[in-house]
């Protein structure tokens, strides 16, 4: 292992050096030893200070590995990774220092009250009672979790629970906000919440990274998007220049009756600007770059080819459209 | 949509503090919030721990000697009294025994489950294996606990003319004590980390049952040598695998004057109980929270 990797320095006022990168990955491995199989693969990924990534990635991907391994939870296979300048396999104790993390299911101590939550995590991070008591109380008027500080956790709602993990994971002030799937199983309104909270702890200079399947909400939130698949990043940057390295400015939708693959042979050969066709669900999705007026065109040609189109429809690239072109359509059970 | 409006990361990200001391803290808290869940369930602790020694101490030494039902090996009164001696040992190490496993393998089975509530306690600034280490002292607390509670229950509970003949060798028993509650919470560690929480019932019918059954809480082990197959004094031998053996023949001799298993036998097998049991629980309890 390098110096420079290493790069922890514990001086006496505690100040840490820092190389470029709040989150660092290299290489990263993760080989489950049933089944051999492979859930996260050569991982490289740098998060810089202040920043928000999103993971985003079907079911198995590998994501919620990666977040476990960076979080101490996960013992990586071979690999590099650190976090705040901590090297996370060398000094795991100390990396849960410096992390937060939200857990996709409610972990909270149920054998606690809501306050008491709050409290004794600041107790296993060295507060004093005072500290604790005084960030517990904060963190609960913030949080609109004040009036129920009493409650038994099994008495409160989903998203009551959610926020109450966020405030714990911010309680004794982490370098990286680590959550994941937060808003999966929770209510409309709780995941418009928690999605501004995190706007907010974004403005204020919280280096945050999230996985979810939300791709536009994370596509707004986010600095940059991640998108993973087999256990290896398969793009990454901002939303904008992601829609953009599909190559398209159009994507059209059609619906037809007949022979769908012919069909998309026929359209990708003929419509000016086509870059691309794919069948989604019963339909073909066409990638159309630098060209107006495609969908007459559209039509002429599938019915002088003889296909009855049933519906059709235009929109520009989302992230959606992205995920999908990357990583495919099989389902992920 | 309201707005919520937090502001909680106004102070920048904490330094990071040394890796002993923080881990010392953490540990500290992590026993305190132990303490604060046994302080919320006080009540219950009580009620749990003095309610198998009260019916076995009622049954065995109140109601047995007044039906004349004869237990004591057919001695009338000096035969009771000599059971109610052999009894009070049993019922502390079995005491202990319960503890450990009720205060450590039954939370633990539960929070390894599918919440995974134990999650933010393994989050906390210190290596992993510490963690369970705290889950064993915090239970050892609530097994000398309980021993203190119920101690005094073999001592006053009994019909009249039936006594124990206790003679307090305080220096074992106040050795014994916290060794024997670290061993049973170990051994309760080891446990809660190996057996899924659907299968705590079998637990109890295979495991509990069992070592409370042969593990010398009525009898003294040096009277088993009289159950012989061919001239082998097999159930005295097949004993010594049980873990609550020692604890009661220990208590024996902090606790009479009665024939008990030797000394030297008893303190270095407890201490490499501990040992294996502890190693195994922590091995355990990496297992089961590191991926």
């Amino acid at each position: 292992m390098t110096r420079e990797w290493e790069a922890m320095r514990i001086g006496t006022g505690g100040e840490q050096t820092q190389v470029d990168g709040v989150i660092r990955c290299e290489e990263l491995t993760k080989r489950y030893r049933d089944g051999d199989i492979l859930a996260v693969d050569r991982l490289d990924l740098m998060v810089h200070r202040g920043e928000i990534l999103g993971l985003l990635g079907p079911n198995g991907a590998g994501k919620s590995t990666t977040v476990g391994m960076l979080t101490t939870l996960v013992v990586p296979t071979s690999g590099k990774a650190s976090v705040a300048g901590v090297d996370v396999i060398a000094h795991p104790a100390l990396v849960k220092q410096v992390i937060g993390v939200v857990a996709q299911t409610n972990n909270l101590d149920r054998a606690l009250t809501v306050w008491e939550n709050l409290y004794y995590h600041g107790r296993f991070f060295g507060m004093s009672a005072g500290e604790s008591r005084e960030a517990a109380d904060r963190l609960l008027v913030e949080f609109r979790l004040s009036e129920r500080a009493k409650s038994e956790i099994v008495s409160i709602s989903g998203g009551m629970a959610k926020r109450l993990q966020v405030a714990r994971a911010l309680l004794h002030r982490p370098s990286v906000l680590f959550l994941d799937e937060p808003t999966a199983g929770l209510d409309p309104q709780s995941r418009i919440a928690l999605w501004e909270i995190l706007r907010n702890l974004h403005s204020q200079g919280q280096t945050i990274l999230i996985t979810t399947h939300y791709m536009e909400e994370a596509a707004s939130l986010c600095d940059r998007l991640a998108i993973m698949d087999h256990g290896r990043i398969l793009a990454i940057g901002t939303a904008e220049s992601l829609k953009e390295a599909i190559g398209a400015d159009r994507i059209v939708t059609v619906s037809a009756v007949g022979d769908l693959d012919a069909l998309a042979r026929l359209l990708q050969d003929r419509v000016e600007g086509a870059t691309k066709t794919q069948r989604v669900n019963n339909t073909i999705q066409l990638h159309i770059k630098g060209a107006t007026g495609v969908l007459p065109k559209v039509v002429a040609i599938a019915e002088r080819g003889g296909f009855d189109i049933t519906d059709l429809s235009v929109i520009e690239p989302t992230i959606e459209t992205v995920f999908i072109t990357l990583t495919g359509e099989e389902l992920r059970d | 949509m309201t707005s919520m409006s937090p502001a909680p990361n106004t102070q920048s990200a904490r330094a990071i503090r040394p890796a002993a001391g923080a881990s010392l803290v953490a540990f500290t808290a992590l026993l305190l919030r132990d303490l604060t869940v046994l302080k919320k369930n006080l009540g219950i602790f009580t009620a749990r721990t003095l309610i198998q020694p009260f019916l076995l101490v009622f049954v065995f030494l109140y109601v047995f000697p007044q039906i004349g039902q004869g237990i004591g090996g057919g001695g009338g009164l000096s035969g009771e009294s000599s059971f109610a001696t052999v009894l009070v040992a049993g019922v502390l190490a079995l005491s202990i025994m319960f503890q450990g496993i009720q205060a450590v393998a039954l939370p633990l089975a539960n929070e390894f489950g599918y919440t995974k509530e134990i999650e933010d306690r393994v989050l906390a600034p210190l290596p992993v294996a510490l963690v369970a280490v705290g889950k064993v002292v915090a239970g050892a607390i609530q097994g000398l606990i309980a021993a203190t509670i119920v101690f005094p229950i073999g001592a006053i509970i009994h019909a009249r003319g039936v006594h124990p003949n206790l003679s307090v060798h305080w220096a074992v028993l106040l050795t014994l004590l916290p060794l024997t509650s670290i061993m049973t919470s170990s051994l309760g560690l080891l446990l809660g980390t190996r057996i899924s929480p659907r299968n705590i019932g079998i637990m109890f019918g295979f495991i509990v049952l069992p070592i409370t059954f042969l593990g010398g809480t009525y009898y003294p082990w040096a009277t088993l040598s009289a159950i012989k197959i061919g001239g082998l004094p097999w159930l005295q031998v097949l004993v010594c695998l049980n873990p609550l053996i020692y604890v009661t023949e220990g208590f024996r001799a902090a606790l009479t004057t009665a024939p008990h298993m030797e000394l030297y036998v008893i303190y270095p097998v407890l201490i490499a109980l501990c040992a294996l049991f502890l190693w195994l629980g922590i091995r355990g309890f990496y297992r089961r929270v590191l991926g």
